[in-house]
């Protein structure tokens, strides 16, 4: 079967954007338990119930944004070029972030003597990109000066303008969402009725977040009222974070946290109904924005990775699943 | 200093940190396989002491891998971003393709092995050692291929607009893949990794037989590991020339190089020895073994074997770092075979798990894999130098940009800084590991 240049892309468009929402939602958890780990924690025995509720998983879970960071240098080269090397001190912090998070649970299992230390690296590491990720995204949104050559034409502080903040403190307390209601999931006493307060005063947060980043958008871009899909996800939203405030005071935990899992699927369906066909907005000039069509790699390319796409993902989601039936239920103590 | 250059040591010193430990995990997944086959064949508690006590070490192995491999993936698009775009079409699908088909299922799995003894049955764990170890030997495969099309680049064709090359495009996709290196590099790579895990285990296993300490799962790992060291050992011998035969083959110039060949010999020796000076075109204290070189490169002692002087001076690799690598490399190599022939004689005369001399030996000799595999590595990259691509792109033309020298400097001075105190943790874990032991190995993870 030959399909066109453009149904390729527009289809690894789609599938590079559920690659980061599946990481957004799978190490969102386990980013969020670590955002919570030194204060939703007294102990070193509930610290290490909550060290366990994600230590089979999150190393899988971050496999999703290498392959997203892979599936976006195969498919659209230009695109991860220019965002990646304009963006470089940011994202060497997190870098630096995701390095220590890899380690510090190892660390802090086995170094007692420098617990409090690894504790707090754990959350630091977990905080910086649960922050940046949603500024980063927030930029190539809304746009960034980029030159003739579709270099990248800023410097880190463009970066940190008011509206990519915003989302990316969206995209925060998504993630803090989604580590309350797994923690209120995966734990019994004390740390679960803590993370079900969280959870509820974080929705309300959530909610007031949400809102404002859809009013101030309209404002910005306000040629995105006319696409429904926009409004369409925005209910979907909108309904789950009230669905997710609900089921949390019913305590009932495992529909919360799918719910929120479901807002933040909804959150990338709103930034692919914006962004699309772009991969970079330019700021200044509209004509030299990154998109699909000029960012791609050649058909052959996008014909072979979807190849392996197509298998290869459903048999990862499914091996990933037995997986984390094996580890169901609640996380007791060692 | 420019931004190239900064760039140039921070990829070197990322990726030589990071490379400290994939081979490990090569070598340790599959004894680890090894030991769990013989644990479901018959079900003796010591195997399943000695696997949860491996799998604790591969734990942290793994965890300081993930920790220092995404840097890598970041850093084509951060550093090289020209790289990026250029080769993008066909350098970005190895790297995807690693995760979806090799790094998902490596991950997914060990979590199973560190945390999921009591959870499952034992020939699931069995089958999870399996995945875990056939995943981190995937994974290592498109890794490779995506290294050795910079080496012997196929599969392509260039874009060039105003004679300048805009980017490659895929054009085949099997050529790509195997192109003129990727399975002797393969394979020489993995038995780099065994001999590097293998030779780690037995080093463990000896430091419990001279303390004589968990002495039964001690002599099991030891007869285990040495096995696979000594296969590991005579394989590479083979596979080392193979892969030599190709380089000679494919890019003449960088084993010109690393023979120091200066000018187009018949009848090339093989150095052993030397410290070749490039300004006078020289090799001082040479040792070499005459006619050698053509023999092994051509299985002709007058074959004629081109010399640097032969390629244009703007298209010849630096020679003194990839000489002297290669040839320790080679030399270290040489020694390992030794000591597996040794090891050997002790296995089967029964002497082995006695002999102090040649426990402690083992003890000491440890690193020394690793030193290998880093010089191995640093002949094969600088030996391709000036270009990334060889022939297609010069590593000078490669690099991002928009990105100031003052900010790699920063990012250069923070990795180094945070590698060496993950360095030090990893060896105080590694330590407090070794010696928890075998017997009291809590199993279930943290």
């Amino acid at each position: 079967m030959e399909l066109s240049d453009s149904v390729y892309q527009i289809i690894w468009f789609i599938l590079i954007g559920v690659l980061f929402a599946g990481y957004s939602i799978l190490d969102g958890f386990d980013l969020g338990v670590g955002i919570l780990f030194p204060f939703i924690t007294t102990d070193d025995r509930e610290k290490g119930i909550l060290a366990r509720s994600i230590g089979p998983v999150w190393d899988g879970n971050e496999v999703w944004l290498v392959t997203a960071g892979g599936a976006l240098f195969a498919a659209f080269p230009l695109a991860y070029a220019t965002v990646f090397s304009g963006f470089y001190l940011a994202l060497m912090l997190v870098l630096f972030a995701l390095i220590f998070r890899a380690v510090s649970l190892e660390f802090w299992a086995h170094d007692e003597k420098r617990r409090k230390i690894w504790s707090w690296a754990f959350f630091t590491g977990s905080l910086v990109p649960s922050l940046l990720f949603g500024i980063a995204l927030g930029n190539v949104v809304y746009g960034v000066p980029l030159t003739e050559q579709f270099e990248f034409g800023g410097n880190f502080f463009t970066l940190l303008r008011p509206m990519p903040l915003l989302v990316g403190l969206l995209g925060l307390v998504a993630i803090i969402v989604q580590g309350s209601t797994y923690t209120a999931m995966k734990t019994e006493g004390q740390v679960h009725e803590r993370a079900r307060l969280i959870t509820k005063k974080m929705m309300v947060l959530y909610a007031l977040i949400f809102i404002s980043v859809v009013l101030s958008t309209m404002v910005y871009m306000p040629e995105i009222a006319d696409k429904a899909m926009v409004w369409i996800f925005s209910a979907l939203v909108i309904i789950s974070v009230g669905a997710g405030w609900f089921f949390n005071s019913r305590d009932r935990n495992g529909g919360a946290f799918v719910i929120s899992s479901l807002s933040f699927a909804g959150l990338w369906g709103i930034a692919g109904s914006i962004h699309f066909p772009n991969m970079v907005r330019g700021a200044a000039n509209h004509a030299h924005s990154i998109t699909i069509g000029n960012s791609s790699s050649s058909s052959l390319t996008l014909k072979i990775m979807l190849i392996i796409a197509l298998i290869g993902m459903p048999v990862v989601i499914a091996y990933s699943a037995y997986v984390y039936y094996i580890f169901k239920g609640k996380t007791t103590e060692a | 200093m420019d931004a190239v250059l900064l760039s140039r040591i921070q990829f070197g010193v990322t990726a030589g940190f990071h490379f400290i430990f994939p081979p490990l995990t090569f070598g340790l997944t599959f004894i680890i396989f090894i030991i769990e086959t013989m644990f479901l064949k018959s079900g003796e508690e010591i195997f399943r002491k000695i696997s949860s006590f491996l799998i604790k070490l591969l734990g942290l192995v793994f965890v300081m891998g993930v920790a220092t491999g995404i840097v890598l993936e970041f850093s084509f698009g951060t550093n090289w971003s020209t790289y990026s775009r250029v080769v993008g079409d066909i350098f970005g699908a190895p790297l995807a393709a690693e995760a979806i088909i090799a790094f998902f299922l490596e991950s997914v799995f060990l979590g199973v092995l560190i945390f999921g003894r009591a959870r499952v049955s034992r020939r699931v764990f069995w089958l999870s050692a399996f995945l875990v170890f056939f995943a981190s030997h995937m994974s290592g495969l498109w890794i490779i291929v995506a290294n050795s099309w910079m080496q012997t680049p196929a599969g392509f064709e260039k874009v060039v607009v105003n004679g300048v090359l805009q980017k490659v495009t895929l054009t085949d996709f099997t050529a790509a893949f195997l192109n003129g290196s990727t399975i002797i590099r393969y394979i020489h790579v993995v038995l780099a990794g065994w001999i590097t895990g293998s030779l780690f285990a037995a080093a463990i296993a000896a430091w419990y037989l001279i303390k004589k300490r968990h002495e039964e799962a001690a002599r099991h790992i030891l007869k285990v590991s040495l096995i696979v060291f000594i296969c590991s050992a005579l394989l590479q011998l083979g596979s080392g020339h193979a892969h030599s035969v190709q380089v000679a083959k494919t890019q003449p110039e960088k084993m010109a190089a690393f023979e120091a060949l200066w000018n187009t010999t018949t009848g090339a020796p093989l150095a052993i020895f030397g410290i070749p000076v490039e300004s006078e075109q020289k090799t001082y204290l040479e040792i070499s073994i005459p006619r050698m070189l053509s023999l092994l490169i051509d299985l002709d002692p007058n074959s004629k074997v081109a010399g640097l002087n032969d390629f244009p001076e703007n298209e010849r690799p630096p020679v003194l770092l990839p000489y002297m690598s290669y040839h320790t490399m080679i030399g270290l190599g040489m020694l390992f075979i030794g000591i597996a022939f040794l090891g050997g004689v002790l296995l089967v005369t029964g002497k082995l798990y006695t002999a102090a001399w040649y426990l402690w030996g083992l003890i000491l000799l440890a690193p020394l894999p690793h030193i290998a595999n880093e010089t191995g590595w640093i002949a094969a990259e600088v030996g391709r130098q000036p270009w990334v691509v060889y022939k297609i792109l010069r590593t000078a033309d490669a690099a991002s940009v928009v990105v100031p020298a003052w900010q790699i400097l920063f990012s250069l001075i923070m990795f180094s800084a945070i590698y060496l105190l993950l360095f030090m943790m990893f060896i105080m874990l590694l330590v407090k590991f070794v010696k928890t032991g075998p017997e009291e190995v809590r199993e279930g993870g943290y």
